[in-house]
């Protein structure tokens, strides 16, 4: 593994950066670092005042902590940005198009695209909601491609979420932080704009509304309630969408209709943004001992009288052993080549595959198949020979159940660190909305950053951190004077 | 052969229930060797019921009660034409390809004791494999609400008749052999009295198609069972999954009332 | 979009539980005056009977300890295990604001919270800091009201005062039927001898001491107390002061729903009875069956409530 790019500096170092970012560059030279960290503890104050804060598992309850936020920005340049877009584009289209097809006529499978047993196996395919076809033919309203980078034109995919990513709130709410904290930026460069996206989200659901609704379809968020760890994000979603956060407890299905209970009476429901697993989302086709679920609310979906977003039965396509057949599936939908490449992928179900990884687990790392959030994962470089040795056990015992990857020179981008600006490997969530006529990719997202330094772990319960992301709308500077909004700022408020 | 069922389920709540939501799977479809003549359900208070087909196919009914609900009674009335197959199901909706069923859920793993109860993979050792459950386990027919896994099960000397298919299907399983839970009716008792009493079995899709086989009688099951649903396991055929929203106890008379008629 | 029940239910309890924690904070403190502040000491049974009023003999015994200022002012202010703490009610209450933060301004959210926060504080074991928390709950508690009083006039509002009038009658009319015996000690004609501490601290657990000198000029008689506490419309912990804030909270929400019912109907019954209820005829005929009857009411208007606005 060599010098890591970085998106900013290039391999060049601060005083060397990239063409056209080289007024960022020297935003960065110029702005002093403590000024940077001053700044900085401010965006800390906002967060923990508004509440923005994320619950890591296995801490108890009173430990509820903000995400770090670093102040330096990630740039995509308005070329790379118009790639990654048509990408992201047709993956989402084949996602949602190969749902479609599994539940239904299984079109992949006779053409012997994928193995059946690989479908047919995996408990994220789920029989129970099998001849159900979502209003509209929308299965990933919201999917979150995770993405990492490793040159200038190198992106992967790293993984697909079409269940419920989450984390679209810290993009908005970096965003939000970063025009207080650094407005000379916003003056310099040309940004686009995310704040649009509950508008999008909510316009995303108002197209899939079930065809009997109307003209003025009731649209809510179900959140399992306000212990959980993404509570923030639901309340946060639902008020910037102006629409109603709503509780399991709150819904009633009645003659395969979904109700809420006013204190005026019950009032219909069209379209549910759910955060709640599908194992937990109705008690009489799923989990029995789940007190969180809805009962009767896949009996609702199935007569076609709510949309449920995203849809159940979506975790076939976030499975990482169906991820390594991605390219083959964008392929056989689209009927073209794939725009965005996979991280080269041994499924340790195929035994000469297995033997690899076992060979070389101090090299790669390796993932569960169903696994998210950095847990049970395995990254072999900087792994104790005591892990190393855990997982080959596991593995040997349920080789279906793990991936492994090549460990990748991910991307760096600055970092404020306690010793001034430093390199930090990252990694970027966009986040793309399908609806009844158009798929949308909104000019940002979530940037994850591994704050240890040379670590490549940037899941947040993992000590990861988050930056915001400018897609900057031409390469250009909009102007070329040097940047006077630091003094403005130093000396204001 | 003409089957008949009468079938009563109620429940009595020590408090009043505010709403009941449940998924019946109590109906049969036709297949080439059972036809349905009537069948039909009552419940003896204000609900709504919706029909529907689930994932696998089975006849489904969404039962929504609004309370105060104190006491609920579903009542299944019907009559079925068997004809001899010798086990073969043919004609029936198939929404997945056998594959699926080889797939291992959490209620049917097999340990080492249950995948060496099946001898081989063809239909021999199928039916086999239901004598080896028949001759290994003493059946208890008794109600039992709480549905445990395979493996718990073969622990015990008297199981269900729930019990042996899970096993079967857990077995069968372990072989590579697509097979599945089936919830349905089926005649039992002596010669004298013989009743039409709910019952679980399996099907294993082998020789090229699914037979049922009734580890409870030893052999591949006949004349005398009604097939109402199949699922990977016995959550997924539960002929009742319901959800009541309310305070207290839950008092359960299954199957209180049983009748079963055959005529030539 | 008409509120979700779920909300107007937390809403509600939000306003019955900080109610019940600011007046179990005047409990308190009234108890400790009473106990050791005044010129005869009233002793133990101060505090036994601050438990009856709290409704919490039961819960108390169960723990063995003997009744006595230590005991019963911890029971009453930091025991997490029974409702009738005031640590459970700012917890409690501050569950319902968090599940409702969205429909709560800041500054009613930051009262609970800044409340919970100070209660859940480290301290030492004795004495006179008690008076110094109770003192801290009644600021926030009032705090809390001011923040209320200044969210929008909608839903939101009117269920947290709906849900603090109707526990304020039960607080109020409870506290007068465990004290009535002191008030008019058996056998003691109204107007005779009586112990003006005792009175002096009922007064201080509704906060009516000053209203009492404002509106009768001819000194402490127990018929004026208990004319004061039952149908003095302008003292806002009066019986006659929560009665008709209930009606009007329901009126207001009958008016945003577009309909009334079974609740509507009970509260206005109460008080129309209520404007025709004299003190001394109350005290005539039997004061304690008064009360019964009426925290019985109380009891059926709030299960009356959650019915009608579908609070389960």
């Amino acid at each position: 593994m060599g010098q890591a790019f970085d998106e900013i500096w290039g391999q060049g170092g601060p005083d060397n950066p990239r063409d056209d970012l080289a007024a960022l560059a020297r935003w960065m030279r110029e702005v002093p670092s403590h000024e940077l960290k001053r700044r900085l503890q401010s965006a800390e104050a906002t967060f923990r005042q508004l509440g923005i804060t994320f619950a890591v598992y296995g801490d108890s309850e009173a430990a509820e902590r903000i995400i770090p936020f670093d102040i330096v920005p990630r740039v995509f340049k308005a070329d790379e940005w118009a790639r990654l877009s048509k990408g992201l584009v047709q993956r989402t289209q084949a996602i949602n198009a190969f749902l479609d097809d599994i539940y239904g006529e299984r079109r992949i499978l006779k053409a012997g695209v994928l193995p059946p047993d690989l479908i047919f196996g995996n408990s994220q395919f789920r029989p129970e909601i099998a001849g159900i076809r979502p209003p509209h033919g929308v299965w990933a309203h919201i999917c979150g491609i995770d993405l990492v980078r490793t040159g200038p034109d190198e992106f992967f995919v790293l993984e697909d979420n079409a269940r419920t990513p989450s984390g679209v709130s810290y993009m908005l709410e970096n965003r939000e932080a970063m025009i207080r904290l650094c407005p000379e930026l916003f003056r310099n460069f040309r940004v686009a704009a995310v704040d649009s996206y509950p508008d999008l989200l909510l316009e995303t659901m108002r197209s899939v509304a079930p065809p009997g609704a109307g003209a003025h379809p009731n649209c809510v968020v179900l959140t399992p309630g306000h212990f959980n760890s993404a509570y923030y994000e639901h309340s946060f979603l639902a008020d910037s969408m102006g629409i109603e956060l709503v509780e399991p407890a709150d819904l009633v299905v009645d003659g395969d209709v979904v109700w809420m209970q006013t204190i005026a009476g019950r009032v219909r429901v069209d379209v549910i943004y759910r955060r709640i697993d599908d194992d937990y989302i109705d008690p009489v086709v799923f989990r029995p001992d789940s007190l969180l679920g809805v009962p009767g609310l896949i009996a609702a979906y199935r007569a076609g009288n709510v949309a449920l977003v995203n849809a159940p039965g979506n975790g076939i396509a976030d499975d990482k052993a169906i991820y390594s057949y991605m390219p083959e599936i964008v392929k056989f939908y689209s009927e073209s080549e794939p725009l965005l490449p996979n991280v080269e992928t041994w499924r340790c179900r195929e035994p000469d595959a297995l033997k690899y990884v076992l060979d070389h687990l101090d090299e790669v790392v390796v993932k569960l198949v169903d696994g998210s959030g950095g847990y049970g994962m395995l990254v072999g470089p900087t792994a104790s020979k005591a892990e190393i040795e855990n997982f080959r056990r596991a593995l040997i015992a349920e080789p279906q159940r793990y991936i492994a990857q090549p460990t990748l020179a991910l991307s760096t981008v600055p970092t404020l660190t306690e010793k001034g600006l430093s390199p930090r490997h990252v990694d970027f969530r966009p986040f793309v909305l399908t609806g009844a006529n158009k798929v949308q990719v909104v000019p940002g997202g979530l940037t994850r950053v591994a704050l240890k330094e040379g670590s490549l772990v940037v899941n947040s319960s993992q000590g990861g951190g988050t930056k915001d992301s400018f897609v900057l709308m031409d390469d250009r500077p909009a102007q070329t004077q040097t940047m006077g909004g630091m003094t403005q700022s130093q000396g204001g408020r | 052969m003409r089957l008949s069922v009468q079938h009563e389920t109620r429940y009595r709540f020590t408090e009043p229930q505010a709403r009941i939501v449940q998924l019946l799977r109590l109906f049969p479809g036709d297949t080439s060797h059972q036809t349905v003549v009537n069948w039909r359900i009552d419940v003896d208070c204000d609900a709504r019921l919706r029909e529907s087909i689930d994932g696998y196919g089975n006849l489904t009914r969404m039962l929504y009660a609004e309370g105060p609900v104190e006491t609920l009674c579903l009542t299944v009335t019907g009559e079925a034409l068997l004809s001899e197959s010798d086990g073969a199901i043919e004609a029936t909706d198939e929404p997945f390809p056998p594959e699926l069923f080889r797939r291992v859920t959490p209620l049917t793993r097999a340990d080492d004791a249950i995948a060496m109860l099946a001898t081989g993979s063809d239909l021999a050792a199928m039916t086999a494999l239901a004598a080896a459950i028949h001759g290994r386990w003493s059946l208890d027919r008794r109600p039992t609400p709480a549905i445990r896994s395979a493996i718990e099960a073969a622990a015990d000397d008297r199981v269900s008749p729930r019990d042996m298919a899970q096993i079967f299907v857990a077995a069968a399983r372990a072989k590579g052999v697509p097979a599945r839970y089936v919830s349905g009716y089926s005649l039992s008792g002596d010669d004298e009295r013989r009743t039409l009493a709910p019952h679980a079995w399996a099907e294993a899709h082998v020789a090229g198609g699914w037979f049922a086989f009734d580890p409870a009688v030893g052999g591949r099951s006949g004349l005398d069972h009604i097939r109402v649903a199949v699922a990977l396991d016995a959550a997924g055929a539960a002929p009742i999954a319901g959800v009541r929203m309310g305070a207290g106890e839950e008092v359960l008379d299954v199957d209180v009332h049983v009748e079963g008629s055959e005529q030539a | 979009m008409a509120m979700l029940s779920r909300t107007a239910a937390s809403l509600y309890w939000l306003g019955r539980y900080v109610e019940r924690a600011d007046f179990l904070a005047r409990l308190v403190e009234a108890t400790v005056r009473l106990d050791a502040l005044s010129s005869r000491p009233a002793g133990d049974a101060a505090w036994a009977s601050a438990l009856a009023v709290s409704y919490t003999e039961d819960s108390f015994a169960a723990t063995g300890q003997a009744v006595g200022q230590g005991s019963v002012a911890r029971f009453l202010t930091c025991d997490r295990s029974h409702p009738g703490s005031i640590l459970w009610c700012l917890d409690a209450a501050r569950n319902n604001a968090k599940a409702v933060r969205t429909a709560l301004t800041r500054d009613a959210w930051t009262a609970i919270n800044r409340a919970w926060i100070v209660f859940n504080a480290p301290r030492g074991e004795e004495g006179e800091d008690i008076l110094n928390l109770v003192e801290a709950i009644k600021a926030e508690a009032r705090g809390f009201e001011g923040a209320v009083q200044r969210m929008m006039k909608n839903e939101a509002t009117w269920f947290v005062q709906l849900g603090a009038a109707i526990e304020r009658a039960d607080n109020t009319a409870r506290l007068i039927d465990v004290k009535y015996h002191l008030l008019l000690p058996e056998g003691e004609r109204i107007g005779g001898a009586i112990d003006r501490d005792q009175w002096t601290t009922i007064l201080q657990t509704v906060s009516a001491v000053t209203a009492y000198r404002w509106l009768y000029s001819d000194g402490l008689k127990p018929a004026s107390v208990i004319e004061l506490l039952l149908s003095r419309g302008e003292v806002p912990r009066s019986l006659a002061a929560c009665v008709d804030e209930t009606v009007e909270m329901l009126n207001m929400l009958g008016k945003r729903t577009g309909f009334q019912g079974e609740a509507d109907r009970m509260a206005r019954a109460r008080l129309a009875r209520m404007q025709k209820t004299r003190a001394h005829e109350v005290i005539v005929s039997g004061l304690h069956e008064y009360l019964t009857a009426f925290i019985r009411e109380n009891a059926m208007l709030d299960a009356a409530i959650a019915r009608q606005f579908r609070f389960i």
